[in-house]
């Protein structure tokens, strides 16, 4: 019982400190995740709404691909990414291995599906009449989107709330293509691992909770936003 | 007489998959006339109306706006807003009553449009839902929210799919004046889906009756309602046709 008192105790020593080392890790984490959760907002919400809106001939199989890929297991994405940043690998010119590039392209792998898949769900379930309504109404079909997407939002919101969750919170990935390489590619879920490892529960655990307040942030955040969107 | 011709059905037949569900080889909406459009349920009514406001491309044949063909793909911006729907069912946005209502004046940049908001809202009798969420309404209140929301943009047709289906008699009767003042007094075409033949008869210049796809016949009001030439449409008059 001792060894969880005392560190939790230093750990909020730690916090209360700002301990530089620990800021470092977390600035890197919210950096780099941010980044990945950027790149698939971009990318995953206009696809999502898309794939939602659109009828074509092979659909099925690519949102069969989507709903596959919002459950890859992390760690062969992470060997996946690793085998093509190697430096014998497709992509080893980049010289992006161990770098943060490279956790944010594996983090961006596992976002994305998420993202395009969820997005797409919301809007695939707002009926086919109104959009004709709002086309009738004269939108074009940019505005039609917006529109679709703005009535789609508390899905679009889980969408960017999972993909958050599951990259900010993911170990498996980042340390085999970030290498947890102290102030080069050390996150907060690789630090927590290593810490563990040599015992040093009071910077674990430090860490631990400062993982849990950002999720936690992170989703009241995106509640707010929603509730500021619902009170227009 | 001669009447110009605003939309016109030229040698249609629309399927879904096998189904025929619409065959008109021709059909003239006259400008500025109120044109009724009954007929049983499934007769295909609303699809008559998809058509003619080119949310759909029929699967043979032409619609003309203005004498030209034109399809939902290449018909123009500026043209599309001219013609506008209300649609059997309200289909309102998730937000407030107001922004609603305002929805075609903000996809066309029109700012300020507020005064106009607060001239349709009271048009209908909402004023006091205008920070409503629209969510939160009546059937018969998001009918005429759908109305108002079609009434602000002015168009230049408007094609009405059973507007007063939800409502109590004392609101039928508001709704029914309003689309009476907009024909008249703006010269706004109008094409009105209804189950009602009264309301067909009280409102319409011409009557025209869908029948399983086909338009069995069309004419003055009243030569439809006295002399109607087509055994079913005297059927369907007398309530002799089952929906
Ligand atoms: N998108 C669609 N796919 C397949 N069938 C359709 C579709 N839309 C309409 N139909 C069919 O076309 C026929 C005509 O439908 P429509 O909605 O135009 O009838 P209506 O005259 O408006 O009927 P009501 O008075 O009940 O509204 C119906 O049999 C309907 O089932
Ligand atoms: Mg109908």
């Amino acid at each position: 019982m001792d060894i969880i008192l005392d560190g939790v105790k230093q750990a909020i020593g730690l916090l209360i400190h700002l301990d530089p080392a620990l800021l470092e890790i977390v600035a890197l984490s919210l950096v780099v995740s941010g980044a990945a959760l950027l790149i698939s907002m971009l990318v995953g919400i206009p696809l999502g709404v898309w794939l939602g809106l659109r009828r074509f001939l092979g659909r099925r199989l690519v949102v069969t691909t989507v709903y596959t890929g919002m459950g890859l297991p992390p760690v062969v994405v992470g060997l996946a990414v690793y085998l093509f940043l190697s430096r014998q690998g497709p992509l080893g010119e980049l010289g992006w291995l161990f770098t943060p590039k490279a956790i944010v392209l594996a983090q961006t792998i596992l976002a994305l599906p998420l993202v395009v898949g969820i997005t797409m769900t919301a809007i695939a379930a707002i009926p086919r009449e109104l959009v004709l309504q709002l086309r009738s109404l004269g939108a074009t079909q940019g505005q039609i989107n917006r529109t679709l997407l703005y009535e789609a939002r508390a899905g679009v919101l889980a969408a960017i709330v999972a993909g958050f969750g599951a990259i900010i919170s993911e170990v498996g990935a980042v340390m085999m293509v970030g290498g947890n390489i102290e102030h080069k590619t050390r996150v907060l879920t690789t630090a927590i691992v290593l810490e563990t490892r040599k015992g040093d529960f009071a910077l674990a655990i430090a860490l631990g909770l400062i993982l849990l307040a950002l999720t936690f942030t992170a989703n009241w955040l995106m509640l707010s936003l929603q509730r500021r969107l619902d009170s227009r | 007489m001669t009447h110009e011709i605003i939309l016109s059905v030229r040698n249609v037949r629309h399927q879904y998959g096998e189904r025929v569900v619409l065959d008109v080889p021709r059909l003239d909406v006259r400008k500025g006339e109120l044109l009724a459009l009954v007929g049983p349920s499934g007769a295909g009514k609303s699809t008559l109306l998809r058509l003619l406001n080119f949310l759909e491309k029929p699967t043979q044949g032409d619609i003309l706006f203005h004498q030209t063909p034109y399809t939902p793909e290449n018909l123009p911006l500026h043209l599309r807003r001219r013609i506008t729907t209300v649609f059997q069912k309200p289909m309102l946005l998730d937000m407030s009553v107001r922004r609603n209502v305002a929805y075609g004046l903000r996809v066309r940049g029109e700012r300020d449009g507020r005064a106009r908001e607060d001239a349709a809202l009271r048009s209908v009798g909402l004023q006091d839902l205008a920070n409503a969420p629209a969510r939160t309404l009546s059937g018969g209140e998001a009918q005429r929210v759908a109305l108002a929301r079609a009434l602000i943009i002015e168009p230049e047709v408007l094609l009405l799919d059973e507007p007063t289906a939800n409502l109590d008699p004392a609101n039928v009767r508001i709704i029914e004046a309003i689309i009476a003042r907009a024909n008249r007094e703006r010269a706004m075409t109008v094409v009105l889906v209804t189950h009602n033949v009264w309301q067909a008869r009280r409102l319409a210049q011409r009557v025209a009756f869908l029948y399983e796809g086909q338009l069995l016949e069309i004419a003055d009001t009243r030569t439809f309602f006295e002399h109607p030439s087509h055994p079913k449409t005297a059927a369907f008059l007398h309530g002799d046709l089952v929906y």
